[in-house]
């Protein structure tokens, strides 16, 4: 079946989902991304690999931290970085999605960082370029609707890797929203490529959707069962606006139910790590004692996030 | 050291590679050291290129008996050929680890062929700080280069077609030797 993010040569040329992608290309990723993790340690935090380059930022949703990251992780690989706020300017103005790409294409744009609320967008973008031929420019999905956020789920897998080493006898718990997470669900594919033993999806039923099982999950209602012996707890954020809805009674019965607590992670492994993918609400989903707390990796998940970010935009452009 | 045309009546393939007497390369890396050692400072730290020449350089810094640590780079992120290539190979997290500020370095790889490895391995290492110095330590020269740099230590020059790699190996008990095939 043709691959939408491989080029004939089967390289990543497109990054919009994780489902889909071989585990040599995602521990390619992985690998590559511990070498520009040390760049930004040096004296001169960059390296010249996309200079010339012009990357723009097409954010049709705002997302002020994602937008940030994959800006300095250009600005790291020497890239120009340009920032399209498209919400107040051609789209408010009636033009259509392909119609900006076209007229960004013909700024001799080289890679699109987009971020958009309908699922699949980024893919109709990548479509349309293959009909232009200009296989030379490639896209990154920065979060699509509900469907995917392959960096976050990088990110998250570099994380892991970094502190489990291995995925083959992780337990690994995601627990929330997960019926509005792209997160999640790139979470998931990540981890089932990967080859962990066992993810775990715990939510209320109103937040996890219909035949998650599919994927491969354990669904657990029981916040306790969710957690007990695993050795990775990803928390998701609970989106105020749930709260309005007829998902959920309030935020404090959430948070007895789910939110995670000291008490809640004991039972986890004594080694767990707990992540986060940012921004906390505190008090909501998870306890500041738990958010500052040894075994919190939330910080360091920003800091890879940088690495993951320039490796996928060093990769792709190279292909 | 010459290279013999191919025996009128051999067919030769892409694949077939004429025979030349390939010189010990531990016994070159002795040599190596000797050119070396009369040129050290007191702080000197040896720099090794991926992968070939941290291994000379890890067998200088035994030779030498230095006390520092060496540095390793990989240049990928700083070649000039990124556009046609991509970074495909395994990727190498480059470690210096000590301030490269105001320190003569020597950098060090297996083989001294066009020179842009050389240039994108100067690049990198300038931006960790700005050394006192930096020389050139290799193996083998190869000549035939595309940019103005030369080595200040080589035990050994080479002429060889350039459709041929010279090739830098470490045996499972570490041992270094040489050997050449058809470049890919």
């Amino acid at each position: 079946m043709h691959n939408p993010q491989l080029n004939a040569n089967g390289e990543l040329t497109h990054l919009l989902s994780i489902e889909g992608l071989p585990r040599e290309v995602i521990n390619h990723i992985l690998d590559t991304a511990s070498s520009f993790l040390k760049v930004s340690h040096r004296d001169v935090k960059k390296v010249p690999l996309l200079r010339g380059k012009s990357v723009f930022n097409v954010f049709f949703e705002n997302s002020t931290r994602t937008r940030t990251t994959f800006e300095i992780a250009a600005k790291r690989l020497s890239a120009d970085v340009i920032n399209l706020d498209v919400t107040r300017s051609s789209t408010a103005k009636g033009e259509t999605l392909l119609d900006t790409v076209d007229n960004l294409v013909a700024m001799h744009a080289d890679m699109f960082v987009v971020r958009h609320a309908a699922s699949g967008a980024p893919h109709l973008i990548a479509d349309h370029l293959r009909r232009l031929r200009r296989n030379d420019v490639h896209v990154v999905n920065a979060g699509d609707g509900r469907h995917a956020h392959p960096t976050q789920g990088l990110l998250d897998m570099y994380t892991i890797r970094h502190y489990k080493k291995d995925f083959a006898n992780l337990v690994v718990a995601i627990v929330g929203d997960i019926l509005h997470s792209r997160v999640a669900r790139s979470d998931i594919h990540a981890l089932t490529t990967l080859g962990a033993a066992e993810v775990r999806a715990v939510g209320p039923q109103t937040l996890l959707p219909t035949a998650i099982e599919t994927m491969g999950v354990r669904v657990c209602h029981d916040m306790s069962e969710g957690l007990r012996d695993c050795d990775v707890v990803i928390m998701l954020r609970l989106q105020n606006e749930r709260m309005n809805g007829a998902l959920l009674p309030s935020a404090r019965e959430y948070f007895r139910c789910y939110g995670l607590s000291p008490a809640m992670l004991a039972l986890a492994r004594p080694d767990a790590i707990v992540m986060h993918p940012g921004p906390m609400n505190r008090g909501v989903e998870i306890d500041s004692d738990v958010a500052d707390g040894p075994q919190a990796v939330i910080l360091p998940q920003v800091t890879f996030g940088i690495a993951v970010r320039m490796a996928v935009m060093g990769i792709l452009a190279g292909n | 050291m010459t290279t013999f045309p191919p025996h009128p009546n051999t067919l030769m393939t892409e694949k077939t590679i004429p025979a030349i007497d390939l010189p010990d390369a531990e016994a070159q890396c002795a040599e190596l050291a000797e050119l070396i050692r009369p040129r050290l400072q007191a702080d000197t730290v040896l720099v090794g290129i991926h992968s070939g020449g941290v291994w000379v350089a890890r067998r200088l810094r035994e030779l030498l008996g230095l006390g520092n640590e060496i540095g390793l780079i990989d240049v990928s992120f700083y070649r000039d050929d990124y556009g046609e290539r991509g970074l495909h190979a395994r990727v190498k997290p480059s470690s210096i680890p000590f301030d490269v500020e105001g320190r003569p370095l020597i950098l060090v790889d297996d083989v001294l062929f066009t020179g842009r490895t050389t240039r994108a391995a100067i690049n990198e290492l300038f931006d960790y700080g700005r050394p006192a110095s930096i020389q050139l330590a290799v193996l083998a020269d190869r000549g035939r280069r595309q940019l103005p740099i030369s080595a200040d230590f080589c035990p050994w020059r080479v002429e060889l077609d350039p459709s041929q790699e010279l090739i830098l190996s470490a045996e499972a008990n570490g041992r270094l030797h040489w050997s050449v095939a058809a470049s890919a």
